[in-house]
């Protein structure tokens, strides 16, 4: 099963390879395929399915990513612009 | 409860074995996957037992409850409730170790969060298996929100290893944490302060049984998030239910605001307009909140709100041709108009419940979609009330 896309051009995921030590993690933590391994590096193979979680930042032992981190819900952005904190997805519930 | 009777009465809230389908007798120790039963969970004082405790294991002189494997009534209506949103909105475990099966100092240790329809999950699909399970205090939020908070997060996961003694419960260093956990925590600082390593597990706890048999190995398809049928139905209702109080307000206001004509008000026509208003505003929530989110993928557009708005248009049309000999022309567009309005909103807000919308994405699509909504909105509340005079 494939998942939708949603819109592209926009993920701010960044990766500097050269700081890249090859630890394979950030392709575990990745729930959408984004990065993968190459010639024992982290690659980003599908940018626009990145979903700016921040798994693979705060797992990279070398600071080799960054990311606007946030949740991709338009009730917690709407709450963060209306309270001016930082968007989560405390609306209640299970989210 | 006498300790030789392995399973008492079939009552929900204390059998840890509910009878086996083939009708054998509930749980003869030699046949059981679950040998749970052999032993009474028995109460202490000053504490509460959980419904899913059936017993006791010990580690290092600790007794540590372990836990049903098979859900009873009462945890299936607990999940149903919180689909719903009916009632509760804190659904939380005791923080803290618990055992699964008959486990060992070298069984593996699977951390998750406290809300208790995650660990209900766990336990049920850990079915046959040995396992540690640590709870971390999530303030009882799901793995992903949690760890998208950072609730469930390092520190936390050091501090319930530290509560729990774990080191000297098992012999290896290894914690299994749930994949859609690693926003929260940091692998490396995790092994730095308490001496465990973090070993991500897949995505869905279904799959950790397999996981767990092949060496701590995930498959790629472990490894993704999908966003399928049942994943998109489940949650609808929490949406709806949370949506009530506006839903209720805006009912009185249509009826109050449908009377308004030249004849300044009239209850007849606050019933006639402001009824068919509510109707068009139900069938424009549930096509935007429930319709769009069914048919997702194959939606034209990228943008919920986009998707909204056309399944709205659509809706909206199919209305208008069914009461084409009622209507006048502008009501006629105020019903169109203001269906594709409230869907596109609705939907719009179906991302936070995707698995695959990013923050700037849904930030950009917001910012061109709700000027467009709040245009539309008033053209079509112009339309309506035009209509009346």
């Amino acid at each position: 099963m494939t998942t939708p896309r949603y819109i592209e051009n926009v993920a701010s995921l960044k990766l500097d390879e050269e700081r890249c030590i090859g630890c394979d993690l950030c392709p575990a933590v990745c729930p959408h395929g984004v990065l993968v391994m190459k010639e024992s590096k982290a690659h980003v193979a599908d940018l626009n399915a990145c979903i700016e979680c921040g798994a693979c930042v705060i797992n990279c032992p070398v600071e080799a990513l960054t990311v606007k981190k946030g949740v991709g819900c338009a009730s917690a952005i709407i709450n963060g612009w209306l309270t001016g904190e930082e968007p989560n997805c405390e609306c209640g519930g299970s989210c | 409860m006498s300790k030789n009777n392995c399973c008492p009465p079939p009552e929900p809230e204390t059998s840890c074995c509910p009878p086996v389908k083939d009708g054998t007798e509930c749980c003869p120790p030699a046949q059981s996957a679950e040998p749970c039963c052999a032993e009474v969970a028995d109460d202490r004082p000053g504490y509460k037992l959980w419904p899913f405790v059936c017993g006791w294991a010990t580690a290092s002189g600790q007794q540590i409850p372990k836990v049903a494997t098979r859900l009873t009534a009462t945890d299936i209506a607990g999940r149903w409730q919180m689909r719903w949103g009916f009632g509760r909105t804190r659904y939380s475990i005791a923080p803290g170790l618990y055992a699964i099966g008959t486990p060992s100092g070298d069984s593996p240790v699977l951390v998750t969060a406290n809300y208790k329809m995650t660990f209900d999950i766990l336990r049920r699909d850990m079915f046959g298996h040995d396992a540690w399970i640590l709870v971390i205090d999530t303030k009882g939020i799901n793995v992903w929100c949690a760890a998208g908070k950072g609730t469930f997060g390092t520190d936390e996961i050091v501090r319930q290893v530290e509560r729990a003694n774990l080191q000297d419960v098992v012999k290896h260093r290894t914690l299994i944490l749930p994949q859609l956990g690693a926003p929260g925590v940091a692998a490396h600082e995790v092994a730095k302060a308490c001496g465990f390593k973090v070993v991500y597990g897949p995505v869905r706890s279904s799959d950790l049984p397999e996981f767990i048999d092949s060496g701590n190995k995930a498959s790629p398809q472990m490894r993704r998030v999908t966003f399928g049928l049942v994943d998109r139905l489940v949650l609808t209702p929490v949406e709806l239910v949370h949506m009530w109080k506006h839903i209720l307000y805006s009912i009185v206001a249509l009826f109050l605001v449908g009377g308004i004509g030249p004849e300044f008000f009239s209850l007849s026509k606050a019933w006639s307009r402001g009824g068919a208003a509510v109707a068009t505003g139900i069938m424009a929530l549930l096509t935007g909140a429930v319709l769009t989110p069914i048919l997702l993928p194959w939606v034209p557009g990228r943008a919920f709100a986009k998707k909204g708005a056309i399944t709205g248009l659509a809706t909206g049309f199919a209305a208008a041709l069914i009461f084409a000999t009622t209507l006048e022309w502008l009501n006629t567009l105020a019903l169109i108009v203001v269906t594709a309005t409230i869907s596109s909103w609705c939907a719009m807000h179906f991302t936070g419940s995707s698995t695959f919308t990013s923050p700037s994405g849904v930030e950009k699509e917001m910012r061109q979609a709700i000027p467009a909504q709040a245009a539309a909105l008033l053209v079509g509340a112009l339309c309506w009330l035009a209509a009346a005079f």
